[in-house]
């Protein structure tokens, strides 16, 4: 026997239409964590439909610029703004950030012991959008996109990130992306931990991602090899808690062969 | 200022501390014995149940063990109960019904905000309901009373099977073992008599709910299960009470045996109001290749000392214990589980899981015992505790007394404070503080709500989202 379904259930939970323009605007700023200075005045803006692409060595702050601009308690804004479409952001809750479209694919994703993940996605997706979804429809949604990123669908009833393997726990970062549909999205080196297959499947889901919802991306990596698969328009190098150099994508080419030194 | 009115207030007081089966029942109860403890109380309790002569002496006698004995010094604190200042017995109703129409509508009413009738008529094979200090309402299906199953009120069950009740009365929990079964073995009334003849599986689960309705009430019940060789049960307790500003006291005691090639499982649901002392002893009797599983779930009282345990008699028996607690702010669950490996190839399991928030406190005491001559014996422990911020506080002591060589005991103790970080990651993705610190703390005790049956598994979730929703005080 055939069971008739409902269409308009079955597509509410991804809307592809984004027809607005999103921007973030980071202007001139500084932040510190544990009274150090880490953020020395930094800006940059990121609108939908862009790629940008930060490099820098370790600990010019990177991760902590994506923490600031998503609310994390520990980091202090001593100056600057940031603007998501010209509202100061910097006073919200991180969840706030979340619902207004930001999202950040962590560096170092957390475990959250014997909370299943579709559990938890299909919450947070209730959460950002303000609407009930059930958990079959849900389900459907979620089956599809960790295939898409080559995971088996079992994980979605693994705990969170709980004994997932280094790159496992990339894969999902960027499922949970493609589940909450960001206006802005901050990739924390999205591409470490990656083998090289699932580098490429990776660089698919975030480029599929990019085209149906026209996201801003802001890509933070070490390396040229995932600019193979996701063409940034701006490369920009981080120093010591500023943008020392922007450019287009030929910038990140003349750092894998050179390195940093003629910047830093 | 005009005065808000005590009903208001109390609402208000409920509705803040978000326990939601703080309600109060107006009854008139049949008797209600003088405030305090006296031998003249314990004569009127067994005259009021119209007991065998040996039954008041057994009382008389454990009453002259708890007088001597003095008040616990470790665990929690018990300073502040005032043993004078407590009911020890209020009979609610004349006689034990078996239909709810026959119980006085205000107490029906109470058990129907309870759920009681509904669960009984949707998945349960036997129900008890316990109201002050008699058991007003009991039923079995038929099909297990024609097998011979015995599910009564231990009172009503002293009356009819007077032999096998006086068999087992007492021998696992004697009433010296400590002063609160002391206590209870001198002030008993209600709790459940069950008795599993030989070969029979019970299939689905027999439930008795406790239910304190008095301000300053002791409530004393007194648990007896007999499983006979190769047969099985499933026991669940449950148990609430109204939120009084002074205090009340739960002292039970449940003598379980476990006969060989047996099972017997025994959750408790334990959700006393936060002016609540449960002083609870706990014991099991598991004979060859019997097994015994304590489910233990503590949500509610002001102060629990509870430690269920397992006598590994015989030869392959196994002892499994799993306890939940939660502790809020002024709360201290003080729990445990003992295992005694008493006979060679036993194993064990214990898994104890503590939440503490708003100032709260959980302690785990367990021991692990092996005798001489016990030996391959298995054991695994371990405890978690979660603390979810600097106030609260947790303390794990497990004893180990090992007297033989060829046993393999794993233990480990973790304790965690809920992370700046996991919070972070879940706000990020769209939820609140507080929706994350109660997502984090559903995971932690994921493992052992999963253990319940469903519809307690669901109630448990939804318990400790509640208890996660605002700080009381
Ligand atoms: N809690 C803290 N207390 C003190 N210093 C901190 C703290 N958190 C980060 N830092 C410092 O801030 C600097 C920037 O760290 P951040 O993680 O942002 O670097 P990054 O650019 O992401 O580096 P990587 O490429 O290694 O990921 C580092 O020097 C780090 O040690
Ligand atoms: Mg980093």
């Amino acid at each position: 026997m055939k069971i008739a379904t409902n269409p308009t259930t079955e597509n509410s939970i991804n809307s592809h239409q984004r027809p607005t323009m999103n921007t973030l605007e980071i202007i001139d700023i500084h932040a510190e964590v544990d009274g150090q200075k880490i953020l020395k005045g930094l800006s940059l803006t990121i609108s939908s439909g862009q790629i940008h692409t930060i490099m820098g060595p370790n600990g010019s702050g990177k991760s902590t610029l994506c923490k600031v601009l998503m609310g994390h308690p520990k980091y202090e804004v001593t100056k600057g703004e940031a603007l998501f479409n010209g509202e100061n952001i910097l006073e919200m809750e991180p969840e706030e950030r979340a619902k207004l479209g930001l999202f950040l694919g962590f560096q170092h994703p957390i475990e959250i012991a014997g909370v299943t993940l579709g559990n938890f996605l299909r919450h947070s997706k209730m959460a950002i959008t303000g609407e009930k979804i059930g958990p079959v429809a849900f389900m459907k949604t979620m089956k599809a996109k960790t295939e898409e990123l080559g995971m088996h669908r079992s994980f979605i009833g693994r705990g969170v990130n709980e004994g997932f393997s280094g790159g496992e726990k990339k894969r999902t970062e960027i499922a949970q992306m493609a589940v909450l549909e960001p206006k802005i999205a901050l990739l924390d080196e999205i591409d470490s931990g990656l083998d090289i297959d699932a580098l490429e499947i990776v660089s698919e889901g975030i480029n599929k991602n990019f085209e149906q919802t026209n996201c801003g991306i802001l890509l933070i990596t070490h390396y040229q090899r995932i600019l193979n698969y996701i063409k940034p328009h701006h490369v920009h190098i981080m120093h010591d808690g500023r943008i020392i150099k922007s450019g287009g994508a030929e910038l990140a080419q003349e750092l894998e062969d050179n390195g940093y030194k003629k910047y830093v | 200022m005009s005065r808000v009115p005590t009903q208001t207030h109390d609402l208000i007081k409920d509705t803040l501390s978000n326990y939601k089966f703080g309600f109060k029942t107006e009854t008139k109860p049949v008797y209600k014995a003088p405030k305090g403890l006296s031998e003249e109380v314990i004569r009127e309790i067994s005259r009021q149940k119209d007991e065998p002569e040996w039954m008041l002496e057994y009382r008389l006698k454990a009453y002259e063990i708890f007088k001597k004995k003095p008040m616990p010094e470790w665990g929690g604190n018990v300073k502040a109960l005032d043993l004078d200042n407590i009911y020890y017995y209020i009979r609610p109703q004349d006689t034990e019904k078996t239909d709810w129409n026959e119980v006085p509508s205000e107490i029906k009413t109470t058990f129907e905000r309870l759920g009681i009738p509904q669960a009984e008529k949707e998945f349960l094979a036997g129900t008890g309901a316990q109201f002050e200090s008699e058991v007003v309402y009991h039923s079995l299906h038929q099909s297990l009373k024609d097998q011979g199953v015995i599910f009564e009120s231990t009172d009503e069950a002293l009356k009819k099977y007077p032999e096998l009740f006086k068999k087992y009365f007492g021998t696992v929990i004697p009433a010296h073992d400590n002063k609160f079964s002391a206590l209870n073995s001198a002030v008993w009334s209600g709790g459940s008599f069950i008795y599993v003849p030989e070969g029979v599986h019970i299939e689905l689960p027999l439930q008795a709910y406790f239910r304190i309705n008095a301000e300053n009430m002791g409530q004393f019940e007194r648990t007896l299960i007999i499983v006979e060789k190769g047969a099985s049960i499933h026991y669940i307790e449950g148990c609430t009470a109204p939120t009084y500003s002074s205090e009340s006291l739960h002292s039970a005691v449940v003598e379980i045996i476990v006969n060989e090639g047996g099972r017997c499982q025994y959750t408790t649901i334990q959700n006393w109001s936060n002016n609540i002392y449960n002083l609870v002893t706990k014991r099991a009797f598991a004979y060859k290749n019997a097994e015994m599983f304590w489910l233990d779930c503590n949500i509610g009282s002001k102060l629990t000392m509870k430690y269920p345990a397992v006598y590994l008699l015989g030869e392959g028996a196994r002892g499994e214990i799993q306890s939940l607690a939660f502790s809020g702010a002024k709360q201290h669950q003080d729990t445990g589980a003992k295992i005694i490996h008493a006979a060679p190839n036993t194993s064990s399991k214990i898994v104890s899981k503590s939440v503490c928030k708003d100032g709260g406190r959980g302690t785990y005491r367990g021991l692990i015992q092996v005798n001489k001559g016990a030996t391959g014996v298995k054991s695994h422990i371990a405890c978690d505790a979660l603390l979810l911020d600097g106030d609260s506080r947790s303390d794990t002591y497990p004893t180990m007394k090992i007297e033989e060589d060829d046993v393999a005991i794993a233990h480990e103790a973790t304790v965690t404070k809920i992370g700046e970080e996991q919070l972070f990651y879940l706000q990020t993705r769209g939820l609140d503080e507080q929706e994350a610190a109660s997502m984090i703390v559903n995971g932690f005790a994921k493992p052992i709500i999963k253990e319940f049956p469903m519809e307690y598994a669901l109630e448990l979730t939804r318990l400790l989202e509640l208890e996660m929703t605002g700080s009381v005080g």
